[in-house]
């Protein structure tokens, strides 16, 4: 796929091994041989399938691969997004791609960044039990737990910062006994305190009237009026911060 | 881990570092910005769009006879997957006022725009799930010139001059000027943006910018806007209908010739559905997931630049389709993650590029298109890369020294997301550089709009990275994701406008008739089927295996099944 070869360069390396070690994945209950470094969707698709669901920036940040994984020899389920997570030998795997979860329907505006908005919205936070299951199975690291926990005392700054990194994947509430949908709590907290709860930036509100004002109308119309010599002249001259 | 040959290399880079860091403690540049002269010379002499097999004339429709890149030629010059005759257009599947083609950040801005300023109706189709996109996977900002000490029109001038005073002037004046609107709006939806006690914003230096003007949510713009975005579209279900896993495979039009909806292709059941809209919007993204030139990519799994193919085959004309942005800092190592994006905010931070020797060889914070150049010439020509195990080529990115100059834990808290991609391999970047090497990145031309998002095919309305002319050749960091806000913006305005006087004839698929008679007497003999929707990575004899299976190689047959897209065909 990629091409910044080192061949197409004229560089001399030496051949990996590790490269030709192939491991057996059971995809979906299918053992399938697969390059023994590549990650689980790499696999996936190694073994011929065309994702359709199950795949979407491919990086770790849109959360549409969440996949559940057991090892041999281990009782224990692990989670992972299929994107960033390499595979085992001997691993089985299945792809969750889609969690159900019933969104809230809100106005961001009328709701109050305080524990009411969470009663409103998602009043099954309150059935946590504490179990911290959802935090074991963050592909993210994430403390989930205390972000529900924070949610419960409507400390929605908390809630924020310790989702931040929340990629919406939904395994934890794939695995949650309390049948909480933490992603939505934590959009819902996000967006709450940015509209709520953030610090007002005068800077900006100044700079929004300059604009409507039509401050930069001059100086908009002669930089349009110049020819590209001259632009160019002022952009070389420019002073830099 | 770094494999033990790296190591001797690795330790000049720690024997530099201490000199290095002198070097950036001072207000001069760490290494001599280029001038004209230089950065004609360089890339003219080392980007990837200057091989001399990278563009080539296409032979049909609107931009017949403009050099384009030689991929997105294949693409234009390729067949459509219906024929007119197959599809019964009296009878639409579903009617809407404006259909917006593609659930990412410029379709879903467009559809709440449209609703709260004119009250209109719209569907989104998309084609994986809504942000499945680019937008939801920039990191390093957004720019918008918001700082005292900064303005508008200072943003203009580096935006033309990153551009190489291609840009259409108009696009960059609305760009510009609306950014701080944007940033409110943004703000009054709920993102959560970088903040100084004072409550003013954080502002940071992109590559190209003359002032401090990089917003950002910590590295996860893109989420945190996408999120707050598609959140907002699903709290008006009776405003927006979402249609996920539902791409557009053809625009209609009428027989005046406006455009009138498209037919939408089901992922699922291989179904294909008729919806006639009053105007129609292309938010279809990038095309970072055709691989041009054989580069990996930082886009998102379905970047395939279906926008262009669609528009193009209904007569709209595309600007600047002529040159790609490679990203400077994509990985290269691991293997797993390669073309993974390293944020531009890196060096904006202080990251620096260095060659073999731990010594540096260009400016930090050069325009893209300049430093990823750089960076090529320097292992291409200089031999100052550093060859990785599978095969690929790079050059250190010194990430340890930001947190010598910004404190220890700056790294871990603003570069939260590539911190941790790359300890699942055991790298630690706060102790470790990274390699790189640049990575298919941005499209940077695309259908040419005007600053009401219009095309020269009427009701027809493209924002975001499909549309061409805001960023000239070459889109600077922070631009893009203000560009899918303004424009998206303006498209919902502007065709929410539009659809209260508009009136549809009646619908036909004549323009692929026309497609075809026109590939036909240009002699075209293209087995490539479009748009590709998805890319297939399956080894090449799995591909070999499925194209017997299906034997489909004319259009009209099983979409999925008749994967042509290989290193191969395109
Ligand atoms: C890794 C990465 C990091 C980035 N970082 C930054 C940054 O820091 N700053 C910056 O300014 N820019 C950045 N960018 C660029 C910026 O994010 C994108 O250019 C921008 O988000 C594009 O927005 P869009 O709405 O036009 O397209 P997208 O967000 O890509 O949305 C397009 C949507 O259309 C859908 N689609 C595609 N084809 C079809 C079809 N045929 N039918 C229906 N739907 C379809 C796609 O699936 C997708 O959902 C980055 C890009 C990437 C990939």
């Amino acid at each position: 796929m990629g091409s910044a070869s080192a061949a197409g360069h004229g560089i001399n390396i030496t051949h990996d091994k590790a490269k030709d070690r192939h491991v057996t994945v059971y995809v979906m209950g299918k053992a399938c041989l697969v390059p023994g470094d590549a990650t689980i969707m790499g696999a996936i698709e190694y073994a011929g399938h065309q994702i359709i669901r199950g795949a979407g920036c491919r990086e770790g940040y849109c959360g549409a691969c969440a996949t559940l994984y057991r090892l041999p020899g281990d009782y224990r389920i692990r989670t992972g997004l299929a994107c960033t997570t390499l595979v085992e030998d001997g691993m089985t795997l299945a792809q969750f791609p889609s969690i159900p979860a019933g969104k809230a329907i809100y106005d961001i505006e009328t709701l109050k960044p305080d524990v009411s908005a969470i009663a409103q919205t998602y009043p099954v936070v309150f059935r946590c039990v504490a179990c911290n299951t959802c935090t074991k199975s963050c592909p993210q690291g994430l403390q989930v737990m205390d972000y529900v926990q924070a949610a419960k005392r409507g400390d929605i700054a908390q809630v924020m910062d310790l989702s931040f990194y929340c990629v919406a994947c939904g395994l934890c509430m794939l695995r949650c006994p309390a049948e909480i949908t933490q992603p939505l709590v934590a959009t819902l907290a996000k967006r709450l305190y940015g509209r709520h709860l953030r610090k007002e930036s005068r800077e900006l509100a100044e700079r929004v009237r300059q604009v409507e004002d039509g401050s930069f109308d001059p100086e908009y119309a002669e930089l349009m009026a110049m020819s590209r010599e001259a632009l160019s002249q002022r952009y070389y001259a420019r002073d830099m911060e | 881990m770094y494999p033990e040959y790296m190591a001797a290399s690795l330790r000049m880079v720690d024997e530099t570092r201490a000199r290095r860091l002198e070097l950036a403690k001072k207000p001069e540049p760490v290494y001599p910005p280029m001038d004209a002269a230089e950065r004609r010379a360089v890339l003219e002499g080392f980007h990837p769009d200057f091989k001399s097999d990278a563009r080539r004339p296409v032979r049909v429709g609107p931009n017949r006879g403009d050099i384009l890149t030689t991929e997105v030629a294949h693409l234009l010059e390729s067949h459509s997957w219906l024929r007119p005759e197959q599809v019964d257009l009296s009878r639409p599947d579903f009617e809407t006022d404006l259909l917006i083609i593609g659930g990412g950040g410029a379709g879903c801005n467009a559809a709440l725009t449209a609703m709260k300023e004119h009250g209109v109706r719209s569907l989104i189709a998309t084609k994986l799930r809504m942000g499945d996109a680019n937008t939801m996977m920039s990191e390093g900002g957004m720019q918008a010139a918001v700082a005292r000490a900064d303005s508008p029109t200072r943003h203009y001038l580096d935006a033309l001059g990153g551009g190489h005073f291609e840009n259409k002037p108009e696009l960059v004046r609305a760009l510009t000027e609306d950014a701080p609107k944007v940033v409110q709006y943004l703000e009054n939806l709920g993102v959560v943006w970088d903040k100084e006690a004072d409550g003013s914003l954080q502002v940071l230096h992109g590559g190209g910018t003359s002032r401090k003007r990089m917003l950002s949510c910590r590295d996860h713009i893109g989420a945190m806007i996408m999120r707050t975005l598609m959140d907002e579209v699903k709290n008006h279900p009776d405003m927006i209908e979402v249609k996920e896993f539902m791409p557009a495979v053809e625009l209609i039009r009428d027989e005046e010739g406006r455009c009138a909806g498209a037919i939408l292709y089901s992922m699922d059941s291989e179904e294909f559905f008729v919806v006639r809209a009053k105007a129609t919007l292309i938010a279809t993204g990038g095309f970072g997931r055709l691989h041009i030139r054989g580069f990996d990519t930082t886009n998102h799994y379905g970047a395939t630049g279906d926008g262009l193919v669609l528009a193009y085959r209904a007569g709209a004309r595309l600007m600047y389709m002529d040159s790609v942005q490679y990203h400077p800092t994509g990985a290269a190592f691991p293997e797993q993650i390669a073309g993974f994006l390293i944020t531009e905010k890196v060096r904006g931070a202080g990251g620096q590029p260095l060659n073999k020797d731990g010594e540096l060889f260009v400016f930090p914070r050069e325009p893209r298109d300049i430093e990823a150049s750089a960076i090529i010439r320097e292992c291409v020509q200089n031999g100052g890369g550093i060859a990785t195990p599978s095969g690929r080529v790079g050059v250190w990115l010194d990430s340890p020294i930001i947190d010598l100059i910004h404190g220890e834990g700056y790294t871990a808290h603003h570069f939260a997301a590539i911190h941790r991609q790359f300890l699942r391999y055991d790298l630690d970047i706060t102790r470790v550089p990274m390699l790189i090497y640049p990575s298919l990145h941005y499209q940077n031309g695309g259908v040419e709009i005007n600053e009401r998002c219009e095309t020269n095919l009427p009701g027809l309305y493209v924002a975001g990275e499909a549309s061409g002319g805001v960023h000239g050749r070459n889109r600077l960091m922070g631009n893009s994701v203000l560009d899918y806000n303004v424009f998206g913006r303006r498209a919902g305005l502007f065709a929410g406008e539009y659809v209260k006087n508009t009136t549809l004839a009646p619908l036909t698929l004549s323009h692929l008739d026309r497609h075809e008679r026109d590939l036909a007497d240009a002699g075209v003999d293209s087995e490539l089927v479009t748009p590709i929707l998805l890319p297939s990575y399956a080894p090449e004899d799995v591909k070999k295996r499925q194209l017997i299976r299906g034997g489909n190689v004319l259009p009209g047959s099983s979409v999925l099944r008749n994967r042509l897209h290989s290193d191969a065909t395109l």
